[in-house]
């Protein structure tokens, strides 16, 4: 937070050493991994990767106590389904897909699998499996349900005029027939009565989806993006149900360790890129490094910007003015992420067992994650929840604001009170709580911002600058930034190839 | 004096609405749906005040004297009423709902009592205008001050038996200060002061021996005496005798009876052990008891037993006992065993030892962490710690109760690979109970047992191994971390079995 900040002063001290690489990659999340591992498995040595903070991994990052590890932020991950060729190549190369990664429905790690039970939602003093809400339900309701899946069902089989399916992960494989894209322009909200459909409980499931996934209210989420959430995941697995996902005590940081194993030497951490230019042969960097205080100027053949895009502005110099408009126009969400360490279980309550993801109904979070649900112990014991809050509710500047300005203690009175509705006994439990705030956590899929042409215009290369990050699919999940990740990196090595052959 | 009168209406308000809230409150810990049990619990609660009222016409004479008999009688049946409801409860199929609405109505009824008579002794220094005013003013103000009162202080840091009694209490003092108030004017003051103070001591130990009440209510639970009682971090060990049998209940699940438990633990043993050639390491995961131990320690050519048991005051509790011991016979003292307490599942992962011999002795599936000890990832983990020749043997419920969970388990273990033969021994204290003994290769049971055994023999063999129609083979899917049907067959099954 304070590191990225610096940027603003500009003050640093003039470089005080040379350096050059084949590839520079800026930026340690998902994305610059994704390129890093994929320049790496190509046999491409040459690159240096540049980590603001001290440890990788992005919104992916995680911690760890004597009780458990736990997420500070990505927790999970669907199946991937077959057009996610990248994310399904990288499982298996991490051992998490076995057999043939283009397989319709390959096998995966049953340890990585999500556990039984998987999810259970609170509402009205009781505790039922699922997240639908099912308990007190109208007939009007339950016809409204038939309704909205029915509708799901058609957007998730449908396929476009060039062939490809209507919504896909990576979004970039799917179909752009004309009214599909202009679902773009309504908010989900309205695509919702536009169908007729007015239940509140199938209005609070769809925004709760979007609050999930976007960090943002679904009347602020394009339909196009909201339909994405619901329609495009089809992962197929012969060893689990469609809508069972991958997870790990440490939620995708598991992902990032495994990443990282073959190209550790060649991570900088605590490196604070703060000025980029390009020259004639080459682009300039000059990278902070935060521990020893002093500036190195590294030069680069290629760079892989896989930062959120924007910082791009704020240290890339001589920036093509549509590039930077585009930038300046993502919309980013704030997020309240905290852990909470219990001394043992709470008390389950009525109904469901505690669950992998426990959401509660009335409540301005998402619930929380149990952190030791994919342990293998067969008793009870200490475990740590992960608690999500997405500022959703507000212009995100004015919840940016108070995410900050409000005190680390009020935000722990905020959660416990939460918590204590359904656990009364969680206050006796707890023996530790953190918090964490992500000012720009994830970029907002506003109506009229994925299919837009400033948000084509990121995905596009600038000279020896290659964008990789998930703010190009315009809403942050991990298919998406490996996607870009894995694309920026074929691109650098073509044009390495092409450079080595014009050297020869 | 009129003062003092509406305080003990303020009073009276809270109690009443204190007994309410703590039926309502008990009944939706105990039955669930709490939606349900409230609003049927407060609707007859208000209406049995609807018939207290109507009878207090029929209280004509001694006004006070009624008043203050009815205040001691609230709180004697209000008071303890959580500890009764409790009581009814944890004594297995109790009339507990008729108990709960006879209460109920009990309580209703007194209460609805309570407020007409107040206004009647009122009457004499209130105009009716201001009796109403203020009689109903107070009657509101008490219930607002419990209602607040008990979610947010009373249930949970006195607990419902607690707080209960506690209103009890003050039903008690309300009457203690009425008989102060009109000592005057009361006929047979002794006998009413004398009254009021054998409520008020009952109540008053109750509230001592909340704790003792808890205990004493599981002791219902159980049909025997109970002899040893500890709550370890894991579990609750509960130790029964009724003349020479004793019984080991785990969180309050029969685990043996000394009468037939070699029948149990023979059954689990030998039909494997027998027939594995040369066996030297063997690993025991579950059986703190020793008692499969016990079996296994009668083949002098076994080098080590390996017990693995999560609960260290349990293996503890079976190398001390004398009681114990005599029933394992020392099996864990024996220095060929060793004992180590972890997880099962945690231990197995991390160990890289082969073993010859298995038992896998795991409590039934009754929920999803020990669900986790049935799955498919657990026995990939068996089957690599299996020697070439080796075999395991699995508990796996009862084929007779829980038909399609037996069979889950056999098809999970075939889903890994291991070759199976499933059997069943009649255990009379656990009924038809069935094991699955799992190998690299296919099993062929042994033509000669040990013969110092009691119950497994040869001619037993058809017996064992053969399923009558109503124990035959189901199609069920196999258990895995990610589906856990186990626990679904499971509690579908035992949940029509129990009495």
């Amino acid at each position: 937070m304070e590191r990225g900040h610096r940027l603003r002063g500009r003050d640093f001290p003039a470089p005080s050493e040379f350096r050059k690489t084949g590839v520079a990659i800026v930026g340690g999340g998902i994305a610059g991994l994704s390129a890093a591992w994929k320049l790496n498995k190509s046999g491409f040595g040459d690159f240096q990767l540049f980590e603001l903070e001290d440890a990788v991994g992005g919104n992916a990052r995680s911690g760890k106590n004597a009780v458990s590890a736990y997420p500070w932020g990505a927790h999970y991950l669907p199946l991937p389904g077959v057009e996610a060729r990248e994310t399904r190549e990288l499982l298996a190369d991490l051992g998490v897909l076995q057999g043939d990664p283009c397989a319709e429905t390959p096998s995966y790690d049953e340890r990585y699998l999500c556990f039984a039970p998987q999810e259970r939602l609170y509402r009205n003093g009781l505790w039922q499996e699922g997240l639908l809400p099912q308990i007190g339900t109208t007939k009007h309701d339950q016809e409204q349900y038939r309704h909205f899946f029915a509708l799901l069902e058609q957007f998730r089989q449908r396929q476009g005029a060039s062939g490809l399916r209507a919504f896909a992960i990576p979004a970039a494989r799917s179909a752009r027939d004309a009214d599909l894209m202009a679902l773009d322009r309504i908010s989900m909200r309205q695509f919702l009565f536009q169908h007729k459909l007015d239940s509140p409980l199938l209005h609070w499931y769809v925004n709760y989806g979007c609050r999930d996934d976007y960090g943002s209210d679904y009347a602020r989420v394009s339909a196009w993006a909201g339909l994405h959430y619901f329609a495009s995941r089809n992962g197929q697995a012969a060893n689990a149900e469609s809508d069972q996902v991958l997870t790990w005590p440490e939620g995708n940081d598991w992902l990032v360790k495994q990443m990282q194993r073959g190209f550790k030497e060649r991570i900088v951490s605590g490196a604070l890129v703060q000025r980029m230019e390009e020259t004639k042969s080459h682009v300039e960097l000059d990278v902070f490094m935060h521990s020893e205080n002093r500036s190195v100027r590294w030069q680069a053949d290629q760079v892989i910007f896989a930062a959120p895009m924007f910082v791009l502005p704020h240290l890339f110099e001589g920036l093509d003015t549509n590039l930077k408009q585009a930038c300046q126009q993502i919309r980013y969400a704030p997020w309240l992420v905290a852990n909470l360490t219990l001394n043992s279980l709470p008390n389950p309550g009525h109904g469901a067992p505690l669950s992998w993801d426990n959401v509660l109904y009335d409540s301005p979070a998402l619930g929380y994650v149990n952190a030791t649900h994919q342990n293998l112990r067969s008793h009870e014991g200490p475990t740590v929840l992960t608690y999500y809050q997405a500022l959703s509710g507000e212009p995100e500047k004015n919840a940016r604001q108070r995410l900050f300005d409000t005190p680390r203690n009020q935000w722990a009175e905020m959660i416990l009170r939460d918590l204590s509705r359904p656990h009364p006994d969680i206050r006796d439990k707890v023996t530790q709580l953190d918090v964490f705030r992500w000012g720009h956590a994830m970029s907002m899929p506003v109506p009229g911002w994925i299919w837009s042409a400033a948000r084509e215009r990121l995905t596009l290369p600038h000279g020896r600058l290659h964008p990789a990050h998930s703010d190009l699919s315009g809403f942050s999940i991990f298919e998406e930034a490996n996607y870009w990740g894995v694309k920026a990196a074929e691109s650098v090595l073509q044009h390495q190839h092409l450079l080595l052959r014009s050297r020869w | 004096m009129s003062i003092a009168l509406l305080i003990s209406v303020f009073v009276v308000a809270s109690c009443g609405l204190a007994y309410e809230l703590v039926a309502g409150a008990l009944s939706s810990y105990l039955l669930g749906d709490s939606v349900t049990q409230f609003s049927t619990i407060i609707g007859t609660y208000l209406f049995a005040m609807g018939i207290g009222s109507y009878l207090s016409r029929f209280v004509v004479k001694g006004l006070v004297a009624r008043f203050i008999q009815v205040e001691l009688l609230v709180g004697l049946v209000g008071g303890f009423s959580a500890v009764l409801l409790f009581m009814v409860f944890a004594w297995a199929g109790g009339p507990f709902k008729l108990v709960l609405y006879g209460l109920v109505l009990l309580t209703g009824t007194l209460v609805g009592l309570e407020i007409p008579l107040v206004m009647r002794i009122l009457r004499q220094h209130y105009g009716l205008k201001d009796l109403v005013s203020q009689v109903l003013t107070f009657d509101y103000l008490g219930a607002l001050a419990v209602s607040l009162a008990f979610p947010l202080l009373l249930a949970p840091h006195l607990g419902l038996i607690r707080t209960s009694l506690l209103f009890g209490l003050m039903n008690a003092l309300v009457a203690a200060w009425a008989i102060w108030l009109f000592r005057a004017q009361l006929a047979g003051l002794k006998s009413l002061a004398a009254q009021c103070f054998l409520v008020t001591a009952l109540l008053f130990s109750g509230m001592l021996g909340a704790e003792r009440l808890t205990s004493l209510a599981e002791e219902n639970l159980y049909a025997d005496e109970i002899i040893y009682t500890e709550t370890t971090p894991y579990q609750r060990i509960v130790l029964t005798r009724w003349k020479d049998d004793i019984r080991l209940f785990l969180n309050g699940n029969l685990q043996f009876s000394s009468r037939d438990e070699y029948r149990y633990h023979e059954a689990l043993v030998h039909p494997a052990l027998q027939a594995i050639k040369q066996p030297r390491r063997v690993l025991v995961l579950g059986g703190g008891d020793g008692l499969a131990v016990r079996e296994i320690l009668k083949y002098p050519e076994i080098e080590s037993i390996t017990l693995v048991d999560l609960d260290p005051n349990m293996t503890a509790l079976f190398q001390r006992l004398p009681m114990l011991r005599a029933l394992n016979q020392d099996a864990l003292l024996s220095s060929k065993v060793s004992i180590v307490n972890a997880d099962g599942f945690q231990w197995l992962d991390q160990s890289d030892d082969f073993y010859d011999f298995i038992v896998v002795d795991f409590p039934d599936p009754t929920n999803f962490m020990l669900g986790k000890l049935y799955t498919n990832t657990f026995y990939r983990l068996l089957e690599k710690h299996l020697s070439q020749h080796g075999l395991a043997v699995i508990q796996a419920t009862s084929p007779l109760y829980a038909r399609k969970s037996f069979w889950c388990i056999n098809q999970t273990l075939q889903s890994v690979g291991l070759k199976t033969a499933p059997y069943h021994a009649l255990v009379p204290s656990f009924g038809e109970w069935g094991y699955i003994i799992a190998g690299h290769r296919p099993y062929t049971p042994p033509e000669n047992y040990n013969s110092d055994l009691r119950f497994v023999n040869a001619s037993l063999n058809p017996v064992l191994f053969q399923f009558p129609p109503d124990m035959e083979p189901v199609e069920t899917d196999i258990n895995r971390l990610n589906n856990q049907v186990l626990v679904h067959y499971y509690e579908s099954e035992w949940k029509h079995q129990a009495p």
